[in-house]
């Protein structure tokens, strides 16, 4: 079934599927604005269209809360957006982005994998994303430089570094999976449900940490369920075309 | 070599020797297969000694076919594949030195331990240390042809069965010429070198392509 977005929450209103801010945004002077855009987007995953006709812009220093009902395509945009699901229509750019890196290259994906080894500690497995990724250095955003330990201490798992980190429980993998985002730092951030199977304490130090990318300049595009009090928010929400939205359609085809 | 390369490594090393990595699983298997052939095949000397070359490289093949279907699944089920695809490093080196990896976890062991099991085969010191040679030359490339096999089937929950089906035929040729040389090294006139030098060959052709049609492949999964 074709699935058509978007209508978008919220007070302001909304043309074609393109998104404005419902905050006034600080108007700081910027030298080249980083920028996503993503132009009529559409996708397909085997035979079935997942979504179409999906256009918004987000600048840096905003968020973008992805909402909409189990099967809409939320998790198939992330995963658009990272480069790991190919476009069937459409086009993702990235203004002021390093010429030479794709789109994909300027974020970090955070999905419901944590891409944590159980075999290695949990020093280890910080360490390899860390060298193994490469860091995305963009004009206007000025992430916080990061020591492995330092990340693992500042989100409460510093004392078990050394640990294998099969002996973590799920909330603790889910933080070491959040450690990555900051030891190889990129200005996009896509966050699939980033607050499943973390306590309150946890959720919160997040949502600090989110607010904190957001000041320096990054992004994220986050699919939940769960409100998230990020600022400043603009919000897409994806519903499904129903049968009787298909039926021109039909009869035209 | 660059940090991330050197980084890579030692992970999948340390994952390869650590719990649950199976370095040892394929060289068990190749102890199991090659130890059974005697009783099976009876106590003629002279025949297994004939043999003997055939039975190690046919052990080495499958014992690397074994550990083959993990060497991209593993990172496949636990969301390391996506990190990995999007980290922006080039994925034909990424493969490479995966495969590099995985072959002194799983085939070097196979190399070390075939003189030992060569004497259970009657094999005199020239055919053992031929044996040996081709195997160190010819192991490389089925861990690299196994890449392939392995990229492809990356996402099937159970391919490691189609994964042997796929890779077996074109593992064919360095099977022959792995055997043909060791043979040839205790049966004069049929010199050593001939078959020897085609079988690097082998090893340097899969050394090319295996990454950058694994590398292909493993583009295509995500989706």
């Amino acid at each position: 079934m074709a699935r058509r977005c978007p209508t978008c929450e919220g007070s302001h209103t909304c043309h074609r599927g393109s998104l404005r801010s419902n905050k006034a945004r600080d108007l700081v002077v910027r030298r080249a604005v980083l920028k996503l855009i993503a132009d009529n987007l559409a996708v397909d995953r085997g035979d079935r269209r997942v979504f179409a006709g999906l256009s918004f812009s987000l600048e840096s220093g905003n968020a973008l809360v992805v909402t909409g009902p189990n099967g809409v395509g939320k998790s198939s945009l992330l995963r658009t957006l990272a480069g790991l699901v190919s476009l069937s229509e459409g086009s993702l750019n990235l203004h002021g982005a390093q010429s030479e890196r794709s789109v994909a290259e300027h974020t970090h994906y955070f999905g419901h994998q944590s891409a944590v080894k159980p075999a290695l500690s949990v020093k280890e497995n910080l360490a390899f994303w860390r060298d193994f990724t490469t860091p995305a250095q963009v004009s206007n955003f000025d992430p916080k430089e990061y020591v492995a330990q330092g990340i693992l201490e500042e989100l409460g798992i510093g004392h078990t570094s050394e640990l294998p980190a099969a002996y973590l429980s799920a909330g603790q993998t889910r933080r070491l999976a959040v450690a990555r985002l900051f030891v190889s730092p990129r200005p996009i951030w896509l966050l699939d449900e980033p607050t499943s199977a973390l306590d309150a304490n946890s959720e919160a130090q997040l949502i600090d940490l989110m607010n904190d990318h957001l000041r320096r300049g990054g992004m994220i595009v986050t699919a939940t369920h769960t409100p998230l009090s990020l600022s400043p928010l603009q919000s897409l929400h994806l519903e499904a075309l129903s049968i009787d939205d298909l039926a021109p359609l039909e009869e035209i085809g | 070599m660059s940090s991330w390369a050197l980084s890579l490594f030692q992970r999948e090393l340390r994952l390869a020797v650590r719990v649950g990595g199976g370095a040892l699983v394929g060289v068990l298997f190749f102890l199991a297969v090659v130890t059974v052939i005697p009783f099976g095949v009876g106590p003629d000397l002279n025949l297994l000694a004939r043999i003997g070359p055939a039975i190690l490289w046919i052990g080495a093949l499958l014992a690397t076919l074994l550990g083959l279907d993990r060497l991209f699944q593993a990172d496949r089920d636990d969301g390391s594949l996506d990190l990995i695809l999007m980290a922006g490093r080039p994925l034909e080196l990424v493969v490479l030195i995966k495969c590099l990896a995985h072959w002194m976890a799983t085939g070097l062991p196979l190399v070390a331990a075939a003189p030992v099991l060569a004497i259970f085969l009657n094999l005199e010191p020239t055919a053992i240390g031929a044996v040996t040679l081709t195997l160190a030359a010819g192991t490389p490339a089925l861990t690299l042809i196994g890449a392939i096999g392995a990229s492809l089937t990356v996402t099937l929950r159970r391919g490691g069965l189609l994964l042997a089906v796929l890779v077996i035929p074109l593992t064919i040729p360095v099977l022959i010429f792995g055997v043909s040389a060791a043979d040839a090294a205790v049966n004069d006139p049929v010199p050593f070198m001939t078959p020897f030098l085609i079988l690097c060959a082998l090893s340097l052709i899969s050394l090319v392509v295996g990454p950058f049609a694994s590398a292909a492949a493993l583009r295509f999964s995500s989706d």
